[in-house]
């Protein structure tokens, strides 16, 4: 008897599938506020902020736990199949590459003690906040990728991975344009690069989780060839 | 195993595959009420098929159309062309018991003949005129339940009752005795369905080293069975062939989404 509403036959299955995307939408949510509050703590120097977002990362991390022990849990009881097993394996990827960019959040928030902002030029800032911002965007629309199963957002996410590389190249290019210029940046500007670094590592992860919600929604897997700079089905 | 011979294995595995059985256009009726619809399935030489899908989907009448157990039911008339080797099974010149003797079969409860171990395992080729001194008999039955993984069990006890064996001691006995007249396909009717776990996983890891020499179709209501013990999977709903394909592939990434639902657990 076909079910209308096509949910599962055992009601608490469907319920643990369900939960599962919350606990993902709720990570991401998570890591979007860490960045957002690690990138305003680095532009404003605010070292509260910057403490506070360090701290947070803790509980991205007990999310982590939480979604991978489900996971785990439902793979044991319930033996899932096809698109069920797609769910939860893309959920267990998903919730990994959450908690790199939480890591990433932590890591950018605790360069703000060694930036002497007196020093650093607004300018080098508006680059730091731009790449964050284009990260940001990425994760949100892989996580909407996710959620709403769909397989061209994802494919846009991937190919849209070039601007951020392209951003942090030319933002590579600057610092070592102001670190010539005068030697006493090198220090400042080593941090930074770091931190345009980290963010274009978020974009990478941002790829990741839609890459993992292409296999959800279609069960192929997309790879992203370097030398054509293409996304294409593995 | 590496991906690249993986990806070689499989392409050489494709590239010999032989069908061994085949069905095309199967209709079976049972009286007015119709159980299967045109079905076309190949069955490939030396591959286990797991042919899934819930009761009363025609999965069993399929299986036994193979063998012709159908023939024994009045009412069921079969039409459409099965063949085995390219021969059609249904050609009036066909002789059933030998059809029957290629085509072997086990069923869902173990059925061991009310007569010793050996004697189960000795009547088919006894009766097929399959060997031709009591040693060749004698070495038939041994090799028979040493197939099936029961001789080391059974060797001392050979004239004992098979029903004073346990269940699946029972199904393994009822597997040698159908390889015991060296069949060419076996058919399984949920062989493990009445089997505690223990006994389904040395049935099935017998199914995996049978594979070498028969061609296996078996009857699951086993999900995970279906996808441990067979290259290939077909799905079957309301007497239709949904979808047939290799098991990785029905199992993680299903075309249909009837077979997606069946197999999570959406449809019954």
């Amino acid at each position: 008897m076909a079910n209308a509403s096509n949910e599962h036959i055992v009601s608490s299955y469907e319920d643990e599938l369900t939960a599962l995307t919350r606990a993902i939408s709720e990570m991401g949510g998570m890591v979007e506020v860490a960045i957002t509050n690690a990138t305003q703590a680095l532009i404003r120097v605010d070292h509260d902020l910057a403490k506070q977002t360090a701290k947070a990362d803790k509980a991205v991390d007990d999310m982590q736990r939480y979604i991978d022990e489900k996971a785990v849990s439902m793979i044991a009881r319930r033996q899932p199949m096809a698109g069920d097993l797609r769910h939860i394996v893309s959920a267990i990827h998903v919730a990994n590459d959450l908690e790199r960019i939480g890591d990433i959040a932590k890591n950018l928030a605790r360069r703000v003690k060694h930036i002497d902002s007196q020093r650093v030029s607004k300018q080098l800032y508006n680059g730091i906040r731009h790449m964050s911002d284009l990260a940001l965007a990425q994760i949100k629309r892989s996580l909407d990728s996710f959620t709403l199963r769909d397989a061209n957002i994802a494919l846009d996410v991937c190919r849209r991975d070039d601007e951020v590389d392209a951003l942090y190249i030319s933002l590579f290019r600057e610092f070592l344009t102001y670190m010539m210029e005068d030697p006493r940046n090198i220090t400042d500007c080593t941090h930074l690069l770091f931190c345009a670094k980290n963010l274009e590592r978020a974009g990478d992860h941002a790829t990741n989780i839609a890459e993992a919600a292409y296999y959800l929604k279609t069960g192929e897997n997309l790879y992203y060839d370097i030398e054509s700079g293409k996304v294409q089905l593995n | 195993m590496s991906v690249a011979t993986d990806i070689l294995h499989t392409n050489v595995q494709t590239g010999k595959e032989t069908i061994k059985m085949s069905g095309q256009k199967v209709c079976v009726h049972y009286g007015e009420k119709q159980a299967l619809f045109d079905v076309d399935l190949d069955i490939v030489a030396n591959q286990v098929i797991s042919l899934i899908g819930p009761s009363g989907c025609g999965k069993s009448t399929f299986l036994r159309c193979l063998n012709r157990m159908n023939d024994t039911i009045d009412i069921c008339n079969v039409s459409g062309e099965i063949t085995l080797d390219g021969q059609d099974i249904y050609d009036k010149a066909i002789d059933v018991v030998e059809l029957r003797a290629r085509v072997g079969m086990v069923f869902q409860k173990p059925n061991p003949f009310p007569k010793s171990i050996y004697e189960n395992v000795a009547y088919g080729p006894r009766i097929h005129g399959m060997t031709r001194s009591k040693d060749e008999l004698d070495e038939l039955v041994t090799s028979s339940l040493r197939r099936a993984g029961l001789w080391q069990e059974v060797k001392d006890r050979l004239d004992q009752p098979g029903t004073s064996l346990s269940g699946g001691q029972q199904q393994r006995l009822c597997i040698a005795r159908a390889i015991a007249t060296k069949p060419e396909v076996l058919l399984m009717d949920e062989p493990c369905s009445a089997l505690d776990p223990i006994a389904t996983a040395i049935i099935e890891e017998l199914i995996d080293e049978l594979r070498e020499n028969f061609t296996i179709v078996i009857v699951t209501h086993s999900m995970q069975q279906a996808a441990r013990v067979s290259q290939k999977t077909a799905f079957f709903h309301l007497g239709k062939l949904i979808e047939e394909g290799p098991t990785e592939q029905i199992f993680t990434n299903p075309h249909h989404k009837k077979t997606q639902d069946y197999i999570t657990g959406r449809i019954g």
